[in-house]
């Protein structure tokens, strides 16, 4: 690991309050997960790459942008490790660098239609972007 | 009983039958619910990350404004009382509490507030055995599947709202207005929320797997908190009618007309 992951991986750490070292890999938040299909890394990959310090795939994949925030794997842990926390923060790390907001306000209007809550537009901005 | 009460941007849009509903029938169980003056948004999710300080303000505000009144601070929509409740469980972290404060001015806000899903505020302050005597169109032999979703009971150790796995108050809700729950698969997983946005088939999979579910067991509508869940499984071809949980309680109180649905 190079310094520059080094400190991109303790911030990370420091961010989310999660401990990737708690993992005893039984798999569960990625079986629960219902947006595993779509996901390149799943939960269980994120918390194993950033306690190695593998975060540079995580950074470049869409699999941030799957994770549905709904807590299922945080609660389902059986050591408390609360997977969604690390990838919101990995998915931090991603958009607050600059232009890389994943979600632009010109695409909006394509995605919405006369029912589309308020709330699921303020929720994809907070999500994906800075 | 007076509470201060957070509507919400969705419940001012596009679920006024939500807010409606839930302002009529809190008149009939004597609760008077104040709105908080110029809430603001509570941006949908609640922004885990520690160093987030800005997008937990306009919870914060909400949450300083009715301990100002030494009132509970009543909310309906599922997300904005996760959004809320997981704020004012991160104000107990004093050195989190610290960076919003300076935020605050003179108001600085320490997490003291008490906040109360709509639904609990009929299980805990109302009371269901006190709403079933107020019923006076009882919902009898209807069979409706209550559907939780995540917001409403994860992370439970911060909602501490019901069992996260097992959840009964739903279910003991329908029971009060006379009606039969169904307890079904998948009650308490995601609908998909805001991946409707920009990939409306996966949130038309996992839509259709509540849906299903309830179905196969025997429900004939559903019922949510949720403006995002109702839009999801109904933008996705539930054959089920979905109703926000307020409208089922105005039916039974009296002050909405009886739907044939």
């Amino acid at each position: 690991m190079n310094n520059k992951m080094q400190n991109l991986r303790d911030e990370i750490i420091l961010r989310s309050g999660v401990n990737p070292s708690k993992c005893m890999a039984c798999g569960k938040c990625s079986a629960t997960c219902p947006a595993y299909n779509e996901m390149e890394y799943h939960p269980h990959q994120f918390v194993s790459m950033v306690k190695s310090g593998d975060i540079e795939p995580l950074l470049a994949s869409d699999s941030l942008y799957k994770c549905l925030t709904c807590f299922a794997c945080v609660d389902r842990c059986p050591r408390g490790v609360e997977p969604a926390k690390l990838v919101e923060a990995v998915r931090l790390a991603a958009i607050r660098q600059q232009g890389a907001n994943h979600l632009k306000p010109d695409m909006v209007p394509d995605m919405l239609d006369d029912d589309m809550p308020q709330q699921a537009i303020v929720s994809a901005f907070r999500k994906y972007t800075k | 009983m007076k509470a201060s009460y957070f509507p919400g941007c969705t419940l001012k849009n596009k679920a006024t039958h939500l807010d409606i509903y839930a302002r009529k029938c809190a008149d009939v169980l004597g609760v008077t619910l104040e709105e908080i003056e110029e809430w603001q948004c509570c941006g949908g999710v609640f922004t885990t990350s520690k160093d987030e300080v800005a997008t937990k303000l306009s919870s914060v505000r909400a949450l300083k404004e009715a301990k100002a009144k030494n009132q509970p601070l009543i909310t309906v929509c599922s997300a904005c009382h996760n959004v809320i409740k997981q704020t004012n469980h991160a104000m107990e972290d004093t050195q989190f509490a610290d960076k919003v404060n300076r935020y605050m001015g003179e108001d600085a806000y320490d997490g003291s507030a008490t906040v109360y899903h709509y639904l609990e505020m009929l299980r805990d302050l109302v009371g269901f055995d006190k709403i079933k005597e107020k019923v006076v169109n009882p919902l009898t032999g209807k069979k409706i599947g209550a559907y939780y979703g995540c917001l409403l009971l994860r992370p439970n150790k911060v909602m501490q709202m019901d069992d996260p796995e097992n959840p009964q108050i739903m279910e003991d809700f329908i029971r009060a207005i006379g009606a039969e729950p169904v307890v079904y698969a998948y009650r308490n997983e995601c609908c998909g929320g805001y991946i409707a946005m920009e990939d409306p088939q996966s949130a038309k999979k996992k839509s259709n797997r509540v849906t299903e579910c309830a179905q196969i067991a025997g429900a004939e509508m559903i019922v949510t908190a949720c403006p995002l869940c109702k839009y999801n499984l109904v933008k996705n071809g539930s054959e089920l009618p979905v109703i926000y949980f307020t409208e089922l309680l105005a039916e039974a109180l009296g002050v909405k007309e009886v739907s044939n649905e």
